[in-house]
């Protein structure tokens, strides 16, 4: 079989035998990937938890995230909805979510039942119908446990979009891809936490790594009952929420 | 305290308010289906036998062609990065029923279709690569593949080919548009689409539509050529277009009864969609215009004793309101599947445009474009010669 | 053979196109595809390389340690600098540079503090009309330490 110019650069790495000139060889390859950093995909599994009872609904979140990652007005990587169950009978709740949450909430007065805030975000599924769906490996489950989009590969086709059972995906507009929470990954791969749980000023919102052993998601899962979004989809979602009332949708 | 978007009432996710899939959508499963319907119809005389529908069966080739070529331009039309649609074929991601599209149809037009039409008009090409004018002649020569051998045996072994490539045509037809169903029928986040039936009714609805097209143009054509319809062929398209409709409708029905039955947690959303922004469309248009009452036309010249004309007739209202009513049916589908909010809480409009990229007008363009091809195909390889009242052609002979 | 010679010429001209099909995909597929699985390794180069908007606190906390101590002893200890003072990586990169502007209490505050029924019981919130009848917050609450009783803002 034929070696390509590529396979066969890359067999005189051995003789080489240096890892910088291992790495100018892979540069040159233009498989930048191996340029070794101090992030090791392997050594991390990300999550969030949502913790629904500190969730106050002021929008920090979603401002914090259209900041952060450019969002284009009018699309969400992250939103907040209200909820109000009336006392029974309840059959379905009241929800709004005004613009998203960008602004917050405008107030709401007493009238019985109860009501909180549902902050939503991608839930980087495990077995994400949304990755199954595409036709050509422009959205895909990394390693680290996120589901990314590679807007520099993706058609537009929009059939991820139709496959995501919590309306995390929308359309950029301006480069007519896909779009949607990447989970900070240009921030978390370098040690900070997401937007918007830095920006979260009760703590309701916390980044979690499910590989690091010391990391508070264990004592949190642990301790705590636990519930994700839509569970009969078996879509093996990593936002784990706390304190989530079945009227969710 | 509800949203104040324009056409949403109730909640619905912040993303969801805008449709993701247009009137392209729409059209696209409406023109494979046509194919594969034209396809099957086709394959009624070559593999199971049915002479009667002899007289259409170039016809329903060239249909089926003209239908295929015009296939990929909504989805071409429709995508974020059209330039970028040859990845399909690069790095197709076997899990995703969209992927299969690119080889598909790539499969499907060239060993299937342009072979089994290439086989069947070869004798034809030959002669007009001696006999058409100047200008045309040197295409008919190409497709002669530089040989001028029309033998009987040759053409015998043209005619077997043939034989083999229609038995691989039918469930390749099958695929091209029963993955299309998949692609809906397969996404567990929506439950208007997810349903194994969607595959099915797809494929029965295609073939109901392609048979539909087929019987139109037909009694069409002959009328504007002045030449006798072939009553046997048109009453045996009406019977098969009745059966498939009657397996259709109950497929349909069973998929609504179904859901009427269990009710489960998307029904109560999807029951007010369907008497409300659906009604139009679903009740009238697809249920009632287009199914039952072409089946009662069409039962009514199987139980009845009606003459030909006004079975001529019965067939024509019959034949344009089934194509009504199929393309009703994949509005319902596409479009339907996107009016309700994933949180069953919710639903928007459809905002058709008119004149932009995903609008109505370049949908009415698709829509017309294979018309005029299908008329150049005819000119170009005529389905019909001037012996056009003989009896059963000759070059069949063998299989009959 | 020659009654078979347009179908042998057939399948030549698929076997061709198969070939040449072949040949260019091999040419244009992006490099390593399929390392990580079926995606381009590249994207994950393409989305963390993205800029950074915000700082994080514990980047503020180098500089600002005086201000870090204030917020560990109060209410608004586990809140981070740039949840009120938005995103100011630029201001950490080259602080000279840019000097971020103060943000308005009385606009500010109550998006978090504003009285409504849905908000958890548990949260400190009020009226502002009623509570403070329309002067800024920081009249009488130290936002790094806002715990009523403490010094007021200058």
């Amino acid at each position: 079989m034929n070696m390509t110019r590529r396979e066969w650069l890359r067999s005189t790495k051995l003789l080489l035998l240096t890892p910088a000139a291992a790495a100018f060889v892979d540069r040159l390859c233009g498989d930048t990937t191996a340029i070794p950093d101090k992030y090791q995909m392997a050594q991390h599994y990300w999550g969030m938890t949502i913790d629904i009872e500190k969730c106050i609904g002021c929008g920090n979140c979603v401002r914090a995230c259209a900041a952060e990652n450019h969002v284009q007005s009018g699309s969400f990587r992250t939103w907040v909805e209200r909820y109000h169950v009336a006392d029974w009978p309840a059959d379905q709740p009241i929800v709004d979510s005004p613009d998203g949450a960008f602004n917050g909430f405008p107030p709401m007065a007493d009238t019985g039942g109860k009501s909180f805030f549902v902050p939503k975000l991608c839930n980087q599924c495990e077995h994400s119908p949304c990755v199954q769906v595409c036709p050509v490996g422009a959205t895909f489950e990394t390693p680290d446990g996120l589901v990314l989009v590679d807007q520099s590969y993706c058609l537009g086709c929009r059939y991820c979009v139709q496959a995501c059972p919590y309306g995390c995906r929308f359309i950029d507009e301006a480069k007519q891809v896909v779009d949607k929470c990447t989970l900070c990954y240009h921030r978390i791969s370098k040690g900070l936490t997401t937007a918007c749980c830095e920006a979260c000023p009760t703590g309701a919102r916390t980044l979690a790594d499910l590989k690091n052993p010391k990391d508070p998601v264990h004592e949190f899962l642990r301790n705590n009952s636990i519930q994700v979004l839509k569970p009969h989809m078996a879509t093996g979602s990593k936002v784990y929420y706390r304190d989530l009332d079945e009227s969710v949708r | 305290m509800f949203a104040l978007i324009q056409g949403v009432e109730g909640f619905m996710y912040p993303n969801e308010t805008e449709l993701q899939w247009s009137i392209l959508i729409v059209f696209y499963p409406y023109i494979t289906g046509l194919v594969a319907g034209a396809f099957i119809l086709a394959s009624l005389e070559r593999v199971f036998r049915v002479e009667s529908v002899k007289p259409t069966y170039r016809l329903a080739l060239l249909t089926a062609l003209a239908f295929l070529l015009v296939a990929p331009l909504p989805l071409q039309l429709h995508l974020g990065h059209p330039e970028r649609s040859f990845e399909m074929f690069l790095t197709p991601h076997t899990s995703s029923a969209m992927a299969m599209f690119g080889f598909v149809y790539l499969w499907y037009l060239t060993a299937v279709l342009v072979v089994e039409i290439w086989l069947d008009f070869r004798k034809d090409i030959v002669m007009f690569s001696r006999t058409a004018p100047k200008s045309t002649r040197w295409i008919y020569k190409i497709l002669t593949l530089g040989s001028q051998n029309i033998s009987e045996r040759s053409l015998a072994i043209d005619d077997r080919t043939g034989w083999i490539v229609t038995v691989i045509g039918i469930p390749s037809a099958f695929l091209l548009h029963g993955y299309v169903g998949f692609i809906f029928g397969s996404v567990k986040a929506n439950p208007w689409w997810s349903t194994p039936l969607m595959p099915v009714v797809f494929l029965f609805s295609a073939m109901v539509s392609g048979i539909a097209l087929v019987l139109l143009l037909y009694m069409f054509l002959m009328r504007v050529r002045h030449q006798i319809i072939d009553m046997r062929c048109v009453d045996t398209m009406g019977r098969y277009l009745f059966y498939m409709f009657v397996i259709d409708f109950s497929l349909e029905m069973l998929d609504l009864i179904h859901r009427v039955y269990e009710a489960d947690e998307s029904f109560h959303t999807l029951d007010f969609m369907v008497h409300t922004r659906l009604y139009f469309s679903q009740i009238v248009l697809q249920i009632g215009l287009g199914t039952l009452l072409p089946l009662a036309l069409l039962a009514a010249t199987q139980v009845f004793r009606i003459s030909a004309p006004v079975r001529r007739l019965l067939y024509s209202l019959a034949g344009a309101l089934t194509l009504i009513g199929i393309f009703a049916m994949r509005w319902n589908v596409v479009i339907g599947g996107q009016l309700f909010s994933k949180s069953f809480l919710g639903y928007t409009t459809y905002k058709m445009s008119f004149a932009t990229r995903e609008g109505l007008l370049p949908s009415i363009f698709l829509m017309i474009l294979p018309f005029f091809i299908l008329w150049g195909l005819v000119r170009f390889l005529p389905p019909w010669t001037t012996e056009d009242s003989e009896p059963l052609r000759a070059h069949h002979g063998g299989v009959s | 053979m020659k009654d078979v010679v347009h179908l042998v010429r057939l399948a030549a001209l698929f076997a061709v196109g198969i070939i040449v099909f072949l040949v260019a995909r091999q040419m244009i597929i992006p490099a390593g595809f399929g390392k990580y699985g079926h995606f381009r390794p590249g994207a994950l180069d393409d989305v963390r390389a993205k800029p950074i908007s915000f700082a994080g606190h514990e980047t503020c906390e180098a500089c600002h340690d005086d201000v870090h101590t204030q917020l560990a002893g109060g209410k608004h200890a586990h809140l981070a600098c740039e949840a009120c003072h938005g995103p100011q990586a630029i201001h950490a990169e080259d602080p000279a540079k840019v000097k971020p502007v103060l943000p308005n209490t009385t606009q500010l505050c109550p998006v978090c503090h504003e009285a409504s029924a849905a908000k958890p019981k548990w949260f400190p919130q009020v009226i502002s009309k009623d509570h403070s009848g329309g002067e800024p917050c920081k009249t009488c609450h130290q936002p790094h330490s806002p715990a009523f009783g403490k010094e007021a803002a200058k």
